[in-house]
């Protein structure tokens, strides 16, 4: 059977149709998956898009953690069962929703920052980015206003100690990240939270690189290792 | 019918771009000795009945979960003047 990972759809959701479809390229189903309905449908993993949910009032991501579907999504995430994947708006939703540590502000330069930007993997053996290897570089895309990763020096200090950053940024720090974070995982490293934009950079036609496509690729494997198909 | 104010700060460690830009902006048009401004949010919350100790408890609550992140922000709960 082919793994099934949803991607949900809040009010002001833009990129979950490039989160299905990168979904779909990596050989993986993609299941829509609606806000308002408290029903996972069995999906194995789930993805949270980029966007604007609820219009980014009050605070990027503040109000669509507490959407009916993320009280079924939090407590499995928490646990380590569900992988959970946050792009963007998705890692604010996940920030709001304490899976992971800190919150995402305006970006220093008070402007929308839109471009190619490279990466630096920093951890590969989450659930979501086991396919790359540690260090590697990949080219995908940053469009984001909010997305100037904050935290207390306690917490920044705790995070590099169990190496739970995710990703950096390389070069100039596009948004004031503090010590150049874009995206963090959990204890587990089953919730990733990541700020730019993997599910764009899987097709050459459209995308600076297809460096996104690793994420959807290991959710798959990781998904594959961890309950084997029958023979 | 009572109204509660709820003041939003950001924590003094967090960076606040806004408030630098106005303090930038303060100082071009001229307005002398200002050294730094802070940018924050004001909820007016208005609730049926008296404002006794449960529902002040109530709208400290709700500034908790949803009107402040606290990982970020600070928040004050006060009677409306």
């Amino acid at each position: 059977m082919t793994a099934r990972v949803g991607v949900v759809t809040f009010p002001g959701s833009l990129d979950d149709k490039d989160a299905a479809r990168a979904v779909a390229l990596a050989g993986a189903d993609p299941v829509p998956l609606w806000h308002d309905d408290a029903d996972l449908k069995g999906v194995d993993a789930v993805v949270l898009p980029g966007g604007f949910s609820y219009g980014d009032y009050l605070r990027c991501g503040a109000i669509a953690r507490f959407a009916p579907l993320m009280g079924e999504i939090v407590p499995a995430a928490r646990s380590g069962a569900l992988p959970v994947l946050g792009i963007c708006n998705g890692f604010q939703i996940l920030a709001e929703s304490h899976l992971l540590p800190g919150a995402l502000t305006r970006n220093a330069s008070l402007r929308f920052v839109n471009r190619d930007q490279v990466l630096r993997v920093e951890n590969a053996r989450t659930a979501w980015t086991g396919g790359y290897s540690e260090r590697q570089e990949i080219l995908v895309v940053l469009k984001s206003g909010e997305g100037c990763y904050v935290a207390d020096e306690q917490t920044l200090d705790h995070l590099e100690a169990e190496e739970r950053v995710l990703a950096r940024y390389v070069g100039e720090n596009p948004n004031g990240s503090y010590r150049g974070i874009a995206g963090v995982t959990n204890e587990h490293g089953n919730i990733v939270g990541l700020m730019p934009h993997p599910e764009h950079a899987v097709e050459a036609l459209t995308g600076p690189s297809t460096d996104g496509l690793g994420f959807f690729a290991s959710i798959l494997t990781h998904l594959g290792a961890r309950t084997p198909e029958p023979a | 019918m009572a109204r509660v104010v709820v003041d939003v700060m950001l924590k003094p460690e967090i960076l606040d771009p806004q408030g630098q830009a106005i303090a930038a902006a303060g100082s071009r048009l001229g307005f002398e000795g200002v050294e730094q401004v802070r940018q924050g949010k004001r909820f007016e919350v208005e609730i049926e009945g008296e404002l006794d100790e449960a529902a002040y408890a109530e709208v400290r609550r709700m500034a908790e979960t949803l009107l402040a992140n606290t990982v970020i922000e600070e928040f004050e709960v006060r009677p409306a003047s």
